[in-house]
């Protein structure tokens, strides 16, 4: 398939780009609302043209660990879920992590907590950037707001994951799921061949060759002093993420009195208020998360001396409100107006609670 | 003066290439370690080692990957099946197997054994099944004998409690996805030949494409069971094997000979430890 | 030109697909589409509904609460977004099992028998497009020919038997569509 202009939903976006994109392996459970995934997985039946693998595993566990399995072979594995079904998987991500296994995780969020809503929501922002699983590890993690992004970024996940050796997390939610929108696919990357696995991940366990000790994939180390050098260095792998790889969308910040900050089908809603607000005469921009971790914890700080006050809109309770907080450093007010369990704010509401909470 | 009676033509062992020149950590009496030898010479002898990548469990032998000079993957508690199938599917050329204890394959890691199984996965999993959680200490695994005293069976195993050992090795049997099914032991230098035999057939099932080959190894645990190794290895003829009868269980896709599955699976009496 | 579109009514009418066609003959036409469902119980029976906003510009966001058009299709559909068109705005309603007629002043209400009419003719199957040709008889936003390209897209290859069929129903929808009340 070379590069054509469609209409898609997001779900789809991201199993056609794990196709177009060289992808080896998926593995993944069924949920609500991101079943999509995998049926156009099954559907396109990628073994017989790219070669690609499509497995539906017995639960979420099952389907993260054998990304671990794969992954850790040098391949490009994916998987995908919704909230409840990433909770299943913290144990594989901190595993991955720990043993820095490239490889890609797509959750569409929905609301919580416990079984919760099939509608979307914003709430796994801490479960994603502050852990979730045990242990000091990140995952990189991407915020698409469109379904051109959710096909986009596939791609870009693979060239970070490598890059760092680091599990990459896209992380999405319902409204953009199965939002259907225009989409300019792309023109397809081939699988790597066997010469390249080898020479992109000469650490994987594919074999070992008379011309290597043999490559072991853990993340286990009894010696305390080595376990406390690794995580030197994975700190060190982290802080060089937050130096080069930071993105982030600007509208309208330049003569901007107010901001409003938010990420994935929220900056949308925002910007529609911010419109809104512009209208009305009330100078407003918006800065727009691409990625989460790492956080534009700089770029807000510049922002924050420039403007009088910003409003953080999730679908949540207020989460990725305490990072802008420690990036602006309280220096403006920063407030927080979010709905959840599955409500969808409106851009109205959204121009309300800037008006009442900032704007004053 | 060594060297004057070590020489080639001499030699009538030695230890294989496939384990690396690490200390192995098991206790002394363990079968780990023979088991460990068994898997290393097989891959030597089916000129494997360039292709073959190993999953390990959390357990005792969750160091495994130190001793095996091939790729090894370390997996989280019970998902061995779950990573290998995956190593499989996207690198069919490679040899892959899992070696897993009691607690790992058959208690935290069931749901993946028992689907890794019955999707029939070209894969070899090699089965340590000594009754006991060794690594944390001598608590109950799910094989643990009624009657039979653990950390947290203090007073022994009972069934109101704690249910009845699990025969996951027969379970398996019933699946179609299964290809060869064996029970076999490491307490004897007869029963080691058999053993390493079917670990052997496990793997050639595998390069044949066969579908999956489980060898459950009935093994002892000294230090959990707090007897000396001859003890133990008495102990586990005269009450696990009972349990855990040892043999083929499945052969070519098929139950084998003198195999009643009906009588293993639900009529088995469950023998009471000895005191 | 931004159209912003709410069609809603039972699961099993066409809804979703009316929208998709629509949205796919906007992209067609190179404007800017999306196109967002309700989803979860509703993809079960019960009612369903979708937006869809067909513009000359970047979509700001693709969900939304207030709508140039609303397309109804039962009464509960009725009761719950006959509140949410712009005041001006339009309202399209098939009269079939309405109880209780709009009630706004402040908007121009159409009503299509097309239940009734798809039913008389045999083409119950393309009753959506019989609705669509009522709309765009009003709204004409996207051209012909762009709905048989969105057609083709929509449907999938070994459907493609049926557009001129569902062209016609269009034509039948643009005959069909009459006035309660014009601001």
């Amino acid at each position: 398939m070379a590069k054509e202009l469609q209409l898609m939903k997001g779900n789809e976006a991201i199993a056609r780009a794990m196709i177009a994109s060289g992808c080896d392996g998926y593995f993944g459970y069924p949920i609500t609302p991101q079943s999509e995934v995998m049926e156009t997985l099954m559907a396109e039946k990628p073994w017989e043209t790219t070669g690609m693998t499509v497995l539906q595993a017995e639960s979420e566990m099952a389907s993260i660990n054998m990304v671990y399995g794969g992954a850790a072979t040098g391949k490009k594995v994916a998987t995908s879920s919704s909230s409840p079904g990433i909770s299943l998987m913290q144990e594989g991500l901190t595993y991955l992590a720990g043993a820095e296994i490239p490889c890609l995780i797509v959750n569409v969020m929905r609301g919580g907590p416990g079984l919760g809503t099939i509608q979307p929501s914003q709430s796994d922002y801490f479960q994603s950037v502050k852990g979730g699983g045990h242990g000091d590890y990140q995952l990189y993690t991407l915020a698409p707001a469109s379904v051109q992004e959710m096909y986009d970024f596939v791609f870009d996940a693979w060239d970070i994951a490598f890059k760092y050796r680091n599990p990459v997390l896209i992380l999405s939610d319902g409204a953009i799921g199965q939002c259907m929108e225009k989409l300019y696919t792309r023109d397809f990357t081939p699988r790597w061949t066997e010469e390249e696995r080898r020479k992109n991940a000469p650490w994987g366990t594919w074999g070992k060759p008379a011309t290597r000790g043999h490559n072991i994939i853990t993340s286990l180390e009894l010696d305390s002093a080595k376990q406390e050098i690794f995580n030197h260095k994975l700190q060190a792998k982290y802080a060089e993420m937050k130096e080069k790889e930071v993105r982030y969308e600007m509208l309208n910040c330049e003569d901007a009195d107010y901001i409003i900050v938010a990420y994935g089908s929220s900056s949308r809603i925002a910007m529609k208020a911010m419109q809104m607000a512009r209208e009305k005469g009330i100078k407003v921009g918006l800065f727009r998360l691409i990625t989460l971790f790492p956080f534009p914890t700089k770029q807000l700080n510049e922002l924050s001396k420039k403007v009088k006050g910003m409003l953080c809109v999730e679908m949540s309770a207020g989460q990725m409100i305490e990072d802008v907080r420690i990036a602006t450093e309280c220096n403006i007010p920063v407030e927080h107006f979010g709905r959840f369990g599955g409500i969808i704010p409106t851009p109205g509401e959204v121009l309300e609670a800037l008006e009442n909470k900032i704007v004053k | 003066m060594a060297n004057d009676i070590v020489k080639p033509e001499n030699l009538v062992y030695s230890r294989t290439k496939v384990l690396t020149d690490a200390t192995m950590h098991y206790c002394p009496g363990c079968g780990h370690g023979t088991t460990h030898r068994i898997v290393a010479e097989v891959i030597e002898e089916l000129g494997i080692q360039g292709t073959t990548v190993g999953v390990a469990p959390v357990g005792c032998s969750v160091l495994a990957y130190n001793y095996f000079d091939v790729d090894f993957q370390e997996a989280a508690h019970g998902r061995a099946p779950a990573l290998a199938t995956a190593i499989k599917r996207l690198n069919p050329d490679l040899n892959v197997f899992t070696y897993q204890g009691d607690g790992d394959l058959a208690a935290i890691g069931t749901a993946e054994t028992v689907h890794a199984a019955n999707r029939g996965e070209n894969i070899t999993m090699v089965f340590v099944n000594n009754g006991i959680y060794g690594m944390t200490g001598g608590q109950m695994a799910p094989t643990t004998l009624v009657g039979m005293k653990s950390a947290t069976t203090p007073y022994g195993r009972c069934v109101e409690r704690n249910g009845y050992p699990l025969r996951i090795t027969e379970m398996l049997a019933t699946l179609p996805g299964t290809y060869y099914v064996t029970r076999q032991s490491v307490h004897t230098p007869a029963a080691v030949r058999k053993a390493k035999a079917a670990i052997k057939q496990a793997f050639l099932n595998q390069q044949n494409k066969k579908g999956l080959s489980f060898v459950e190894i009935v093994s002892n645990c000294n230090s959990g069971w707090k007897m000396t190794p001859v003890q133990a290895n008495k102990w586990m003829e005269e009450n696990m094997f009972p349990n855990y009868p040892i043999g083929d269980i499945k052969v070519d896709g098929k139950i084998a000979e003198g195999i009643d599955i009906n009588r293993l699976v639900v009529d088995h009496p469950l023998s009471v430890v000895n005191k | 030109m931004t159209e912003e579109i709410i069609i809603a009514g039972f699961g099993g009418q066409g809804v979703l697909s009316m929208g998709k066609i629509l949205a796919y003959s906007g992209v067609m036409q190179d404007k800017e589409v999306s196109w967002m469902p309700s989803y979860g119980p509703e993809m079960r029976g019960g009612t369903a509904n979708v937006s869809v906003i067909i513009s000359d510009e970047r979509i700001s966001s693709p969900i939304i609460n207030q709508f140039d058009t609303a397309i109804i299709l039962n009464q509960q559909s009725l009761d719950k977004f006959e509140k949410s068109v712009k005041p001006g705005g339009l309202l399209i309603y098939d009269p079939n099992g309405i109880t209780h007629e709009p009630t706004r002043k402040d908007i121009n209400i159409y009503k299509i028998a097309a239940t009734a009419k798809a039913q008389e003719m045999g083409i119950s199957k393309v009753f959506n497009m019989v609705v669509l040709g009522g709309f765009l008889k009003l709204k004409p936003i996207v051209a012909p020919e762009f709905i048989h390209k969105g057609l083709e897209k929509s449907l999938p290859a070994r459907h493609h038997n049926l557009i001129p069929q569902n062209e016609d129903a269009i034509e039948v929808g643009k005959g069909l569509i009459e006035a309660v009340q014009v601001l």
